[in-house]
């Protein structure tokens, strides 16, 4: 029998038995409901758990120093610590940019200073904020306004240092702070500096110089410190901690647009060490922050730094068994939701035998008008497919209802307590496709038995049967 | 479809030395006990006898819904006995048609619904089947009936009916297991008359069951006699 035919004929056989084959197939709705809402809590949690994790930039970001900056923590001879050959400076920070999946790649700028406002003055860190912040999660429900450019004088607060300078720290929002930082100024050039061990005077790039001669190929080393003021215009408080990457937490009250912070030059903490090392004048960063476009492709991306020179360190691993940890949480979340899938099948079972003693006169008629055995269970495995098939899109529609239902609970518990609304439950395509298909394999399996004793029915003794 | 009555000659089914015991607890019931017989191509056998003699299970056999227990059943030189259940599927579908006692219409679809099942199990082309079901249903005179379900249908328009689905194949052999018993005397002779009709019309073999000798003398060219799973006579119509 041609499959349109198949088709027609199964519809019609369980279009006949309405209201069981319809129980059966709820049945299979709600043994697939419970399936997709115990994968979609899992996968929810998962992605919960992943964004939240993407939000702190750890997980999509390859942290990047000069090569030897982690060999400098133990006891280095003067040679190894020559062997820093590539700089991470601003050419470095370009050659990053262009390796593949690299998204952005930004330094970490972070310096603590004094803010005056109201003639009063607070102490805080100032924190330069990437672009690419904007649009990762971090200033999701932030009051006011992100900056309006890159390098404009505007500043978020952070609530606590918003709560140190107001009572009503929204009221902040469209006013005024002074922030008053240390600015780094090179010396001029007739300023010559002496060698940090020996002496000597330097040439620019921090080697002792090929003349001992004073003044000679006089580049100098240091740089003045000169207190600067900033005008910054409120426009945003936020609430949580923004982080920003390794190393960053715990940064600062005060943030202000990356490259607005670029142009400060204001001094870091590094400053001292370039300067001792004789590479203060080369505009060095202590580290780039590298961010992927796939948390998948951080390692990819790190072993490309790696070969660049530099240093790179990520959490890759840390991710890895994020992933491990929530692929197992949602394999058992699989199996006891396929529990009820498989009580679903004896359904399945029950109908199709039932429908076999109902239908066995047709079955025979069926066989003596030219039906072979193989016609005869097909036309059962088709019923029993059809009711998987039904039964996979009624649970699927009830699972994301109940998925819809959680996470409309879940947050009308976290706003009884002030908490932002979160997703609890995700019914991803795949896992659409995946419970369709699963329930109409177990409906298949359920019809085995059956369509083989339907098969199987001596012609003459169903033709008997009244 | 097939030669007229003047043109009988090759052998339609041929039944040699045939057995089919049935074991029932501890009793064997030799439903047919070595059967012979040769029906010619566009003969209309009937086979006669009581009730248990055998002659159901015979056309059973030759219909291959059954196997024999022993002996060989040809139908056109093809041994049903040798057949796998897909090649007895296909003998039923191609070679075969069935009328039975009780109709066996499925009640849940109409007329034309039944009488098109037979084509979509040979796999018909879509577009042929209606032209050969209004065809099969013309030729029992149901052409009006065609949206009718068998229950609204009187007993004579059901076995038409189901007529029709058996010939709608175009099938070489027409079985009729009891065609008129369920029906009133007039009405089986409307059957009888059909049947007669496409025997000579289309030359087709048509082999009855009846317990009616006085129809079978009256419409079939050859009545054989079974008695206790065996041919006791076998004679040609009296002219």
């Amino acid at each position: 029998m041609k499959a349109r035919d198949l088709a027609e004929l199964a519809g019609r056989n369980l279009r006949e038995a309405l209201l069981r084959n319809s129980l059966t197939t709820l049945g299979i709705g709600v043994g697939v409901a419970s399936l997709v809402a115990m994968l979609s809590l899992g996968v929810g949690l998962q992605n919960l758990a992943q964004d939240r994790l993407a939000r702190t930039g750890l997980f999509d970001a390859v942290f990047v120093t000069p090569k030897s900056a982690f060999a400098e923590m133990g006891q280095v001879s003067r040679a190894a610590r020559d062997q820093i050959v590539t700089p991470l400076d601003e050419d470095a920070r370009k050659r990053l940019a262009q390796l593949p999946n690299v998204v952005a790649v930004y330094p970490d700028i972070r310096f603590p200073t004094e803010i005056h406002y109201d003639g009063k003055p607070y102490a805080t860190v100032v924190t330069g904020v990437a672009p690419y912040s904007r649009n990762d999660g971090t200033f999701d429900g932030m009051h006011g306004n992100f900056f309006s450019g890159a390098d404009a004088n505007e500043a978020i607060l952070q609530i606590d240092l918003a709560k140190q300078l107001s009572d009503q720290p929204d009221s902040l929002i469209g006013k005024d702070v002074i922030l008053r930082y240390a600015e780094r100024r090179p010396l001029p050039a007739s300023e010559t500096s002496q060698s940090p061990n020996t002496g000597k005077p330097q040439t620019a790039n921090g080697n002792p110089s090929p003349s001992n001669s004073e003044g000679e190929d006089s580049q100098d080393q240091g740089f003045s410190i000169v207190t600067k003021e900033l005008t910054l215009r409120v426009v945003g408080i936020i609430e949580t901690e923004p982080a920003g990457g390794f190393g960053a937490f715990g940064r600062g009250g005060l943030l202000i647009p990356l490259q607005a912070a670029e142009t400060l030059r204001a001094a870091q903490s590094n400053d001292l060490r370039d300067l001792l090392r004789g590479t203060a004048r080369r505009n060095t960063y202590e580290s780039l922050t590298v961010r992927v476009n796939d948390p998948q492709r951080v390692k990819d991306v790190e072993d490309a730094v790696k070969k660049l020179d530099f240093g790179a360190f990520s959490l890759i691993d840390a991710s890895r068994s994020l992933s491990l940890v929530f692929a197992v949480f949602d394999l058992f979340l699989g199996i006891f939701g396929s529990l009820a899938l498989v009580v679903a099948s004896l359904g399945i079972i029950n109908t199709l035998v039932m429908a076999i003693l109902e239908r066995r006169r047709e079955i025979g008629i069926l066989k003596a008008l030219g039906a072979g055995d193989r016609d005869v269970r097909r036309l059962f495995f088709v019923e029993a497919g059809a009711m998987g098939l039904l039964g996979g899109i009624l649970g699927v529609a009830i699972g994301w209802l109940i998925g819809h239902a959680i996470n409309f609970g879940t947050n009308v518990y976290l706003r009884g307590r002030q908490l932002p609304s979160i997703s609890v439950t995700a019914v991803p395509w795949w896992m659409v496709a995946l419970a369709i298909i699963f329930s109409i394999l177990v409906s298949l399996a359920a019809g085995i038995y059956p369509a083989a004793r339907a098969a199987r029915l001596d012609p003459v003794e169903a033709l008997r049967y009244e | 479809m097939g030669t007229t009555n003047n043109s009988i000659s090759a052998t339609a089914i041929r039944v040699e030395h045939v057995t089919r015991h049935y074991q029932m607890g501890a009793t064997v019931v030799r439903a047919a006990n070595d059967v012979n017989m040769r029906i010619r191509t566009g003969e209309f056998v009937a086979l006669l006898g009581s009730s248990g003699s055998g002659k159901s299970t015979l056309l059973n056999l030759m219909a291959g819904l059954d196997r024999p227990t022993s002996g060989a059943i040809f139908a056109h030189d093809r041994n049903l006995a040798e057949m796998n259940s897909q090649e007895l599927a296909q003998h039923r579908s191609h070679t075969i048609g069935i009328v039975f006692q009780a109709f066996n219409l499925l009640p849940r679809m109409t007329l034309e619904e039944n009488v098109e099942l037979p084509l979509r199990l040979a796999e018909v082309n879509r577009a042929e089947r209606t032209a050969r079901v209004r065809e099969a249903v013309e030729r029992v005179r149901l052409g009006t009936r065609l949206t009718h379900r068998p229950t609204e249908l009187s007993g004579g328009e059901q076995q038409r009916a189901a007529l029709a689905r058996a010939l709608v194949n175009r099938p070489t052999i027409l079985l009729a297991d009891e065609p008129t018993g369920n029906l009133d005397s007039a009405t089986g002779d409307e059957i009888m008359l059909l049947l007669k009709e496409i025997n000579e019309n289309l030359g087709m073999t048509i082999v009855m069951v009846t317990h009616e000798r006085p129809r079978a003398e009256r419409f079939a060219h050859r009545m054989i006699v079974m008695k206790d799973g065996k041919v006791v006579s076998d004679e040609p119509k009296q002219s």
